[in-house]
């Protein structure tokens, strides 16, 4: 990345013509709120059981049917999305953090410093996301905190790697050299010049690798790893439901649909904010 | 050149060394006591004591960690707790099958990804653009766990088309047997002639091999789009057009070839990916690869196992990163696409 | 040959070229001159309806053909075939893939031209190149010889009007006087009509009939070569041609 990212904000108007861009924030704006107000919108009480309403179809009384021991499946849904979210918000936080303070330290201060931070980061990104995921979730006792520990452990290089090449070619920049010149301390310029530039590629990399993350928690939970009972987790739903597919669809069908939407929601709204940052876009 | 290969090599090598240094923190260091592990919970303090010196876990840690890189090179990767197998030949099984799978799922992308990234970009804002971009944005976005269990329950399970799981009909093993070249059951069966297991083995991939190639698919579909878009922007696609070749002539013709160069490179990405997506598969169709090996050592909390497929995926995807380096490094993409 | 009246080519609505007037004839030779960003380049891909996404109005005919309103078909037909351009950077004009005989026998089917290999090395041999060129890749061409194989396409199909933008702005001197020389060539032996975009004051003199000056999209100066470049009426033509060594 040798080219100045325009600001954000500069480039939110390029953003709005972009149907896909619009629809994929739309998306992801209902699904936000369909998991901050679960508590209200949600027909049933979290754990309300009824084991004599085991496995009912969809029906009025309960749109997405009930599961294997009674619970209503488009309660749990809403509150699984308040699990996803919150692990994925969690995940980017946390890798984000940690990713581009080591991205932009090593991008500004260049030489050996940085040839170590880039060589361990290396290291990480030779293991799939998910793989030493895999590992870790294996190791720690399950639960949204280990997916969460796991997935941030293989995520945070991504951000190194990017602000690094960001950090290094703003590093460059005449304005930086004089204020270096001026005797501005290093973290002082790291502040107010490196950092601000660094970010724009990242939020962009956030908004792509939220569906990511998602998924991978999904698939956490599904082999077992992650939120265990009685946490609404999707992946969750799917491995408790997949005997039941072929004779009660609906316990597996929608909490995966859920998962689709959500990723699918980031993954277009990322594309389109890529696209209109692009200054290479192609329209 | 040389040094370009020379340093490539020695990153390599250094990410090499990092890996088995990270796998090995995090099946020594994490777990506690991987004695308790070996011995049982209900092990006496003899029988964990006995545990702690066969593994040497007494030794200072650098200590354990050298007798581990000693052991991984002589070859000794462990026995698994599972199989009560050398976790090397558990592995020299799992592995060809699993690359089967995710060879015959990238074969599968490609053909269905580029063609499809030619068709956005030569209908570019117009209704099939705004179809590949729906539907790879889709394919991008499904859980693969959740697609396996649903095409095997509608295509095996409700219309019967396809067989539910496995890698081929057992029965033939009597009827036909396999002779075992590369341990890749298709491979193998081709090159020996053995038909009934090839046709067999084939109908068994179908589905997995859809649901592998899904998230392929769908990231080829969209960098072919792109990569084909830039270059017909190019001067020589308005050359093209300037010689009264038509649209479609310019892409296919002109602009395809130069626009496969980052694909081909991101396909050699995909495939590690891909690879660990696999497993996801492999545990719902239970094919014999490398991800059910995984899940069956998870779930038993068989930790040689488990850091030996870490280990071993994490060495094919530093591989694959190199050749795809060496191979950028080598050529100039803009100009060597024979 | 070419005929232009009231060209309008709007991007987003702005105007990055208006040109009231532009004749060629057959043998005949006009040169855009202008700064780059002038409107010139654009003038010339909007003669072949080539200016992807632009608003383009007025009346063109190229070659008899109405380029605004003929059928796709018909404009393809003239492209290459009758009308030929030639664009800047050689080699980036060439498919990177494809050997340099492979797009010339493609182009020559497509128009239905003779395509044997006599055929195809009686036009490398008029622009003074080895037909063993032919089996080459572009980057294994130097840029005066990818310039020139532009200029041999066009003879091999045919072409009555070359369209050159900045045909020897990206090439050394001496590269320079041979293409120029093959141009000035053909023009005499085909009577090919031959307009030319370039900011090289020196190359328009020694070859244009008539000179078009463009400024910010819009056409400050016209009139014969001799006149313009000896008596240059408008302050931005006396600009340019101050600026030359």
């Amino acid at each position: 990345m040798t080219h100045d990212a325009p600001p954000l904000r500069r480039s939110l108007p390029r953003l709005l013509p972009d149907r896909f861009a619009a629809f994929g924030a739309v998306l992801i704006v209902l699904v936000v709120l369909a998991a901050v107000l679960a508590p209200w919108l949600a027909p049933y009480p979290l754990d309300e059981v009824r084991p004599l309403e085991r496995l009912r179809p969809p029906s009025a009384e309960h749109w997405f049917g009930t599961d294997q021991v009674g619970r209503d499946v488009l309660t749990r849904i809403l509150y699984g999305g308040r699990t996803s979210l919150f692990i994925a918000a969690a995940v980017l936080a946390v890798s984000a953090l940690a990713g581009v303070t080591l991205g932009v330290v090593a991008g500004y201060a260049g030489g050996r410093l940085r040839d170590v931070i880039m060589r361990v980061t290396d290291v990480f990104l030779a293991f799939p996301a998910l793989l030493l995921s895999l590992a870790l979730a294996v190791v720690l006792q399950p639960g949204v905190n280990t997916v969460i520990l796991a997935i941030a452990v293989t995520w945070w290089p991504w951000y190194t790697r990017l602000s690094a090449s960001v950090a290094a070619s703003i590093a460059t920049r005449p304005y930086v050299d004089a204020a270096r010149c001026l005797g501005v301390p290093a973290p002082l310029i790291i502040l107010r010049h490196v950092l601000p530039n660094s970010l724009t590629p990242v939020l962009v990399q956030l908004s792509l690798d939220a569906g990511g993350v998602i998924l991978t928690a999904a698939a956490l939970s599904y082999l077992g790893l992650g939120a265990q009972e009685p946490t609404a987790e999707w992946g969750l739903m799917v491995q408790q439901g997949q005997t039941l597919f072929t004779t009660n669809w609906w316990v597996v069908a929608f909490p995966g649909l859920a998962i689709l939407l959500t990723a699918f929601a980031f993954n277009v709204l990322g594309e389109g904010l890529r696209g209109a940052l692009d200054p290479r876009r192609v329209r | 050149m040389l040094r370009h290969l020379a340093r490539r090599l020695g990153q390599a090598l250094l990410v090499v060394a990092g890996v088995v240094v990270l796998t090995f923190a995090v099946m020594r260091v994490v777990p506690g006591d991987p004695a308790v592990a070996f011995a049982g919970p209900k092990a006496t303090p003899e029988q964990l004591a006995a545990a702690r010196e066969r593994f040497g876990l007494d030794d200072p840690l650098p200590a354990q960690l050298l007798a581990y890189v000693r052991d991984l090179v002589t070859g000794d990767w462990g026995i698994s707790l599972r199989t009560r197998q050398p976790v090397r030949d558990d592995l020299a099984l799992a592995f060809p099958a699993s690359l089967e799978l995710v060879g015959a799922a990238l074969l599968l992308a490609i053909a269905v990804g580029i063609p499809l990234g030619v068709l956005a970009a030569r209908y570019k804002t117009k209704f099939p653009d705004f179809g590949v971009r729906l539907g790879s944005m889709l394919a991008v976005s499904v859980p693969v766990f959740w697609l396996a269990l649903a095409l095997q329950t509608l295509f095996a399970g409700a219309l019967g088309w396809f067989p539910v799981a496995g890698e081929y009909d057992a029965r033939l093993d009597t009827t036909s047997p396999l002779t075992l070249w590369t341990n890749i059951t298709a491979v193998d069966a081709l090159i020996t002639g053995n038909w009934p297991i090839l046709t067999s083995t084939l109908h068994h991939l179908v589905l997995p091999a859809l649901v592998v190639a899904a998230y392929p698919a769908g990231v080829i579909a969209q960098m072919t789009r792109a990569a084909l878009i830039e270059e017909a922007g190019q001067d020589h696609a308005r050359m093209g057009r300037a010689l009264g070749f038509g649209e479609t002539s310019v892409l296919t013709r002109f602009a395809l070839r130069p626009a496969l160069n980052p694909v081909l490179s991101l396909i050699a990405l995909v495939f590690a990916y891909a690879l660990v997506n696999g497993f996801l598969v492999e545990a719902v169709f239970n094919w014999p690869g490398l991800g059910r090996y995984a899940a069956e050592s998870i779930r038993s909390l068989d930790t040689p196992a488990i850091a030996g497929v870490t280990l071993l995926v994490a060495l094919v995807y530093v591989l694959v990163n190199l050749v795809v380096d060496l191979l950028q490094g080598l050529v100039d993409p803009r100009v060597r696409v024979r | 040959m070419i005929e232009v009246r009231d060209l309008k080519v709007c991007y987003a609505g702005r105007t990055v070229a208006d040109v009231p007037e532009l004749d060629v004839g057959a043998g005949e030779c006009v040169a855009i001159v202008g700064e780059s960003g002038s409107g010139k380049s654009t003038t010339l891909l909007a003669l072949l309806g080539l200016t992807d996404g632009a608003d383009v109005s007025g009346h063109i005919r190229v070659c008899g053909v109405d380029v605004l309103t003929a059928p796709p078909r018909e404009l393809r037909a003239i492209r290459g075939a009758r009308a030929a351009l030639v664009l800047q950077s050689p080699q980036a004009a060439l498919s990177p893939a494809t050997r340099l005989g492979v797009l010339m026998r493609r182009a020559l089917r497509l128009h239905g031209r003779d395509d044997g290999a006599a055929a195809m090395a009686r036009a490398m041999e008029a622009v003074l190149l080895d037909p063993a060129i032919l089996r080459r890749y572009p980057h294994e061409v130097s840029g005066g010889q990818a310039q020139r194989f532009a200029i041999a396409l066009a003879i091999a199909l045919g072409a009555e009007v070359i369209l050159a933008d900045e045909p020897t702005s990206a090439l050394d001197v001496t590269v320079q006087a041979e293409v120029v020389g093959v141009l000035r060539r053909l023009r005499a032996e085909r009577d090919l009509a031959l307009l030319l975009v370039s900011h090289d004051l020196a190359l328009v003199s020694t070859i244009a009939d008539r000179v078009l000056v463009m400024k910010d999209g819009a056409v400050v100066e016209s009139g014969p070569a001799a006149r313009v470049l000896a008596e240059p009426a408008h302050p931005y033509t006396r600009e340019l041609l101050e600026a030359l060594p």
